[in-house]
């Protein structure tokens, strides 16, 4: 099983997320030049300041060329994890649901937050159970997850929200306390919090390696062949 | 080339914090009777084909789901 | 584009030897040098050198690289008194940064840099490119940049300027410290009337590299060329030297010339990636980053060290504005640029990867025999200076340094009475922005990008770094001290305390110190009372660093802070790196388990001269108590021992505050209280100076009581003394007859309130 982790200029944790996938499972960096995903069996899009955030967050990196790969890829079911920024890039690829705005504190923020898990159907949750607290860092500036009134709901009634900050562990001012969204299909997740920074016992808590080791065993398991 | 400038503005409704904290610093400052602040981005550009403007709006320059944008055009003139 | 003329001294050397006042007027009666900066001696003394008048160019470039932040005019030879050599210094000052062994053929690189000027300008920009420029330091040497710190001074809170100051720098330090995506793992920031006109940002950088890559700055190899890596070349920064511009600019040019530099992370990101490709490639001879001056002192510096000439060609340097003159070239300091020396034949190689990497690459000269600066715009000659003559050659001077006859401080505020009682005091200590907690600044750090912290902030008392990603073992400790206040009451013993500080910092995580990098910021070294604070400052930080046999590979002076009022708090900032050989056994600062027991480590004879209550009460004392550095040294190796044995819980060094204050961070961070008896033999002439005296020496530490009762046995020549038990969810501080009982959630509450209740 490979996981592939997407490289745009100025992502920040992609070697992160590539020694974290590396405790479950192969896994090898994408260049966002490049238009194939080399056959790999999840792709994650790492946190960072892909683009320097120019102009907005994820804005300019949904337009790299690697970019329509990964929808291909997760139209067809492939599972695909952005995180933080790599979440900013598939809501304005239009891959999840909503948008990131800057937190209400208006700073960026770095801190150990607890979650609690809503549902956990997708490949990266699907070792979790709802109820279960996890306990992840987040890192960034602009993480207010908020969508209009109608889609709000409808991400409510579809099962679709994966993640919630715990009572009183809200940092940005989501709506919702939504820390995670997936697609209506369920293989696309999205969440502001680090997983990658949560896999090695050094870090204080290996929640986060949970999330890959869900999703490593769920592609060994499934044995699909990606195009 | 027409010379385009772009105005972004957060969408009503939407929380903009950064328009609030303008306005809430604004009294001490001594300017009283300022409301409804809102804070955007502006982009300024030449462009060869102005029909293909909108598009690049919608596309890049703004995010429809929670931003507004208004076009101006500050030349016409052909160069 | 018309140049002046110079004017050729003919003539014997009789003639030449025979100087009228008005010498260094240049020929149409301006006195442009003196608007640079430049002394009329210093002027005669350039003529001397370059045996003619400069031209503007030449007069530019040297009034830079003979400044005082340059040239070190003020300040070189008093930093030869500092020991530089040791058995793991693999880089000694004089790079662009010094470097350490740390094993495994492995070197950490690693400097400070102040960039106190520009913060008080501009404080997001100027603490934003402060970063951006150590991050280059460091990389200039080969090494990737894996952590950041800083230590940051304002005036009091109560000045809207220095609350203003304070939120731009620690935004701006965020800024460009997250996009480049190296972690902000530590620092210190402190609150003193005296820095109210002169804020300090001094900013620190560690990197790691093999040994093999990392490289010097020396240019070497005629004919080698000279590429211009990075961002376009704007006029930033040019500010002053504007006068020698011979084109007016007309009623828009303050805009043409920025006297801010913005920075731009994502641009030196790609800087930072590309610059270790070509290393790892082993393309180059020589790297050298742009910093103040710009093109002119990288170039200077380069041939300098490499005892050659460089030939450059202003007209090749890829420019941001039209028309920009050739001084303006060679001074501006445009960020995010670097200077590399390669061989002819990799040229095309060197400019492919740097595509590859979408790095702007440029050669705009080549190394010569000629021992010569020589600027030329196209075919047309600009400049031609003696190397020697801009970096060796400059004039040095001796310090006069007297002691000052008066007091050079107002003393500070009183906040607190005197009668104050001792619960309401530790809360006031405690919620006092110089001790209170910092998170308001840390949790805008980026501390974990990297994966290696191993100790986030506040967690224990020196940053820790895994030095590997593969599992194995072996750390790195990092930690960045200073108290000017204490430095100003006495500045020898107030530099000592400095370095024995940053050094017990690293003793509480199980750190070996391998080197030093330090920060001197004091007022103006012409008048003698601060040419004393900083010769005594100096022998202070060289004798406590002989004690520890800690080198100092390097650092940075900061000169001139100072205003009507007078100069800032004599202010040396240490910067330590050490080594620890597994990261799971660096203690933090918290109390862990109820039942463990408490000890204090170490001679500890805490006073109230140039402490924080005595500062809270209104007063500022002339002298520090004494330091057996001896001692010092002795306990320190004695924690280190202990907590690398493994059964340690916490550590936590008393500084700001006192005892009691070290204590209630314990129990704070630990969510537990403690009962402690102070009696014992701590020499303190009063409760007060037992409790919240400061001074050199004092460790906390607390664990499984039949480690702390093993410590307290085998304590030999460094004392340990038993203090109490963890437990319950009150503090409980008993001293003799006195004692004080607060709970945890206040204590909590006013140390993690004291920063942002003032800043709301």
């Amino acid at each position: 099983m490979r996981f592939g982790v997407v490289r745009f200029p100025g992502s920040c944790d992609e070697v992160d997320a590539l020694l974290a996938c590396r405790r479950f499972a192969d896994a090898e960096l994408l260049w966002h030049g490049d238009r194939s995903l080399g056959g790999v069996d999840a792709v994650v899009i790492p946190g960072g300041f892909s683009y320097g955030d120019y102009l907005r967050v994820g804005a300019i990196a949904r337009f790299s060329p690697i970019m329509a790969a990964v929808a291909a890829f997760a139209r067809d079911g492939g599972p695909v994890l952005g995180i933080c920024n790599g979440f900013q890039v598939l809501c304005e690829a239009d891959l999840l649901p909503g948008a990131l705005l800057p937190n209400t504190g208006l700073r960026f923020l770095c801190r150990q937050v607890d979650l609690t898990v809503d549902h956990a159907d997708s490949p990266f949750t699907r070792a979790l159970a709802p109820g279960d607290i996890l306990s992840l860092p987040v890192k960034h500036g602009a993480g207010r997850f908020y969508a209009p009134d109608d889609d709000l709901r409808g991400l409510e009634e579809n099962n679709q929200v994966a993640l919630r900050y715990a009572l009183g562990e809200n940092p940005n001012g989501s709506l919702n306390d939504i820390a995670g969204v997936t697609n209506a299909a369920g293989n696309v997740l999205g969440l502001m919090p680090h997983p990658e920074h949560a896999a090695h016992p050094l870090s204080g808590s290996t929640d986060g390696g949970r999330l890959l080791q869900s999703a490593a065993h769920a592609c060994a398991s499934n044995a699909r062949a990606v195009a | 080339m027409t010379g385009v400038r772009v105005l972004i503005r957060p969408k009503a409704g939407i929380l903009d914090p950064q328009g609030q904290a303008v306005e809430r610093a604004l009294p001490a400052l001594g300017f009283e009777g300022v409301s409804d602040v809102r804070v955007g981005r502006m982009v300024e550009l030449e462009a060869s084909d102005p029909t293909r403007i909108a598009e690049l709006c919608e596309r890049l320059l703004a995010n429809p789901l929670i931003e507004d944008y208004e076009v101006v055009v500050t030349d016409d003139s052909a160069r | 584009m018309p140049l002046r003329e110079t004017s050729r001294k003919g003539g014997s050397l009789s003639e030449r030897s025979e100087r009228t006042p008005e010498r260094g007027v240049a020929r149409n009666g301006n006195s442009h040098h003196r608007e640079l900066g430049l002394t009329d001696s210093e002027y005669e003394q350039i003529v001397d050198r370059l045996d003619r008048e400069p031209n503007p160019t030449e007069l530019a470039i040297f009034s830079l690289m003979w400044s005082e932040h340059c040239a070190y005019k003020h300040s070189r030879k008093l930093l030869r008194k500092l020991p530089t050599e040791g058995a793991h210094v693999v880089m000694g000052p004089g790079e662009n940064a010094g470097a350490v062994d740390v094993g495994d053929g492995l070197a950490v690189a690693f400097k400070v840099e102040s960039h106190n000027h520009p913060s008080a300008v501009e404080p997001f920009q100027g603490a934003a490119t402060g970063v951006g420029g150590i991050l280059r330091d460091v990389f200039a040497v080969g090494a990737r940049p894996i952590a950041v710190l800083d230590s940051l001074r304002f005036g009091e809170l109560d000045s809207p300027r220095s609350r203003y100051l304070l939120d731009g720098a620690v935004a701006g330090i965020g800024h460009y410290g997250n996009s480049i995506g190296v972690a902000t793992v530590g620092g210190e920031i402190y609150f003193e009337g005296s820095y109210e006109q002169n804020c300090l940002v001094n900013a620190m950088c560690v990197g790691i590299a093999s040994r093999e890559r990392l490289i010097r700055s020396a240019a070497a190899g005629h004919g080698n060329l000279v590429v211009l890596l990075g961002a376009l070349t704007g006029r930033d920064g040019i500010g002053g030297a504007s006068v020698l511009a011979s084109a007016e600019l007309g009623a828009d040019g303050a805009d043409r010339r920025p006297s801010v530099q913005i920075g731009d992370p994502f641009e030196e990101k790609k800087l930072l990636e590309c610059s270790l490709a070509l290393l790892d490639r082993g393309l180059l001879r020589s790297l050298q980053d742009l910093g103040a001056a710009g093109l002119s002192s990288s170039v200077s510096e380069m041939a300098s060290k490499g005892g050659v000439g460089i030939d450059l060609d202003v007209s090749k340097v890829p420019l941001r504005e039209a028309g920009m003159e050739p001084f303006e070239v060679m001074i501006s300091e445009s960020q995010e640029r670097m200077l590399c020396v390669v061989e002819p034949e990799l040229l095309d190689e060197v400019l492919a990867t740097c595509a590859n990497w979408d790095v702007t690459a440029t050669a705009i000269g080549s190394v010569t025999q000629t021992g010569s600066l020589r600027i030329f715009s196209g075919q047309a000659p600009a400049g031609d200076l003696p190397v020697s003559a801009l970096v060796d050659d400059c004039p040095l001077y001796d310090l006069d340094p007297q002691p000052p006859s008066a007091p050079l401080y107002d003393p500070p505020p009183r906040r607190l009475a005197n009668d104050c009682e001792t619960h309401a005091t530790l809360l006031a200590l405690l919620a006092s922005p110089n001790v209170a907690s910092k998170r308001w600044a840390f949790e805008q750090y980026d501390a974990l990008v990297g994966s290696r912290t191993a100790r986030r902030p506040q967690s224990a008392d020196a940053a820790v770094l895994s030095l590997h990603h593969d599992g194995t073992s072996g750390a790195l400790a990092v930690a960045i001290d200073g108290n000017g206040r204490r430095v100003s009451c006495d500045p020898y013993l107030g530099a000592a305390e400095a370095v024995l500080e940053c050094a017990r910092n690293l003793a509480c995580v199980g750190a070996e110190p391998l080197g030093l990098t330090n920060c001197l910021n004091f007022g103006n070294p012409e008048k003698p009372h601060v040419a004393w604070q900083l010769t005594r400052a100096v022998e202070g930080m060289a004798d406590a660093c002989r004690a520890l046999r800690v080198p100092v590979v390097g650092g940075n002076v900061s000169l001139y802070n100072e205003g009507p009022a007078g100069p800032i708090f004599p202010t040396p900032v240490v910067g330590m790196v050490g080594s620890l050989p597994d990261a799971r056994r660096a203690t933090g600062s918290a109390f862990l388990e109820p039942g463990h027991a408490i000890a204090l480590i170490g001679p500890f004879s805490p006073d109230l001269r140039g402490s924080e209550l005595e500062k809270l009460r209104g007063g500022l004392a002339d002298s520090l108590p004494q330091i057996d550095l001896g001692a010092q040294v002795e306990a320190l190796a004695a924690v280190r021992a202990a907590v690398r044995a493994g059964r340690l819980a916490s550590a936590h060094d008393v500084s700001d505050g006192g005892l009691a204050c070290a204590l209630a961070e314990s129990c704070v961070a630990g969510g537990v209280g403690a009962r402690v008896n102070a009696a014992a033999p701590m020499q303190a002439s009063s409760l007060d100076d037992l409790l919240f005296g400061e001074g050199a020496g004092g460790v906390v530490v607390s664990g499984p009581s039949e480690a702390i009762a093993e410590l307290v046995e085998a304590a030999g020549s460094v004392p340990v003394e038993p203090l109490g038990t963890v437990g319950g969810h009150v503090l409980e501080l008993t001293a003799g007859a006195a004692s004080l009982s607060v709970p945890v959630e206040e204590l909590r509450a006013a140390y993690e309130g004291g920063l942002p209740d003032r800043l709301s």
